[in-house]
């Protein structure tokens, strides 16, 4: 991925030096033309394009930003409610993600999701101990939530 | 236009301030240290987030400076925030803090245990 970026680049620069002008205009036109020839050329390549990547972060910055403020309205609703009728738990959460920027990434979302806190991660990586704020109604939700995560965090770290 | 502009700052900061005042009264209000790390790490952080939104664009579209500075702070913020939260519940749990009354289940309390007694055996 990394790669392709730098031949991108690459290909710009080189297009400066064809049109012999060196301005930001020239080379957004050369990145431009560099961003063609590698479609063109996909099928060279071993790993998928890096502006897929590129999307599914984009995608996954939104999901973030969704799940905050909903989590923020969902908090509020809690502390704000006259009667105090909550139940936490811990409760224990297998994950698949292997790579120690995954896990992190992962435990910040869940931390931002609606009543859930991580708590613990497990010594071998697989289990993510997390403290939700409303035991019954929110676990069937979170587990579908996790599943959006898991799986948009996939889509980041293998395109 | 400026009215547009100073609707939008308006409209972001008291966000901000409504947020700021529900993690202070959930910190209040909430009874143990888990729960209460809900309501800080959730709502000072889009509080503090939309209060720095709106001082981004109440300079921006008022003065006319782009201030690259807010915004490296909100991404500081959006990084460091939830790990804070994360971080300051584990220390409770691993320093014995019980949770409250209320907790209907603990999964965590098991995997404690065993590593307490293995530790014990070796």
């Amino acid at each position: 991925m990394a790669f392709q970026i730098l031949l991108n680049f690459f290909i710009a620069v080189v297009w400066m030096f064809l049109s012999s002008s060196m301005t930001v205009t020239t080379f957004v036109i050369g990145y431009i033309i560099g961003l063609i020839l590698l479609i063109m050329m996909r099928r060279f390549f071993t790993e998928s394009l890096y502006f897929e990547w590129l999307w599914a972060a984009f995608k996954l910055t939104l999901l973030f930003i969704r799940e905050l403020t909903l989590s923020n309205i969902d908090v509020l609703r809690v502390v704000l409610r006259p009667k105090l009728n909550i139940q936490p738990r811990i409760f224990a959460l297998p994950t698949e993600l292997k790579r120690d920027w995954e896990i992190t990434l992962l435990s910040s979302l869940i931390t931002l999701t609606p009543g859930t806190v991580v708590v613990h991660v497990s010594d071998d990586q697989k289990t993510l101990y997390v403290h939700a704020i409303d035991a019954d109604d929110v676990q069937d939700a979170i587990d579908s939530i996790k599943n959006t995560f898991e799986k948009a965090i996939k889509e980041v770290s293998r395109p | 236009m400026t009215v547009i502009a100073n609707t939008l700052i308006v409209l972001t900061i008291v966000v901000g301030l409504l947020f700021t005042v529900v993690t202070v009264i959930g910190v209040l209000r909430l009874p143990d240290v888990y729960t209460r790390a809900h309501a800080a790490s959730k709502s000072a952080t889009l509080g503090v987030l939309s209060i720095l939104v709106g001082t981004f664009f109440h300079f921006w579209l008022n003065e006319g400076y782009f201030s690259v500075r807010i915004l490296l702070g909100i991404l500081f913020l959006f990084i460091t925030a939830p790990i804070g939260g994360h971080l300051m519940s584990r220390a409770a749990y691993f320093s014995g803090v019980k949770p409250t009354e209320l907790t209907v289940g603990d999964d965590l309390a098991e995997v404690v245990e065993r590593a307490k007694k293995e530790k014990q055996i070796n």
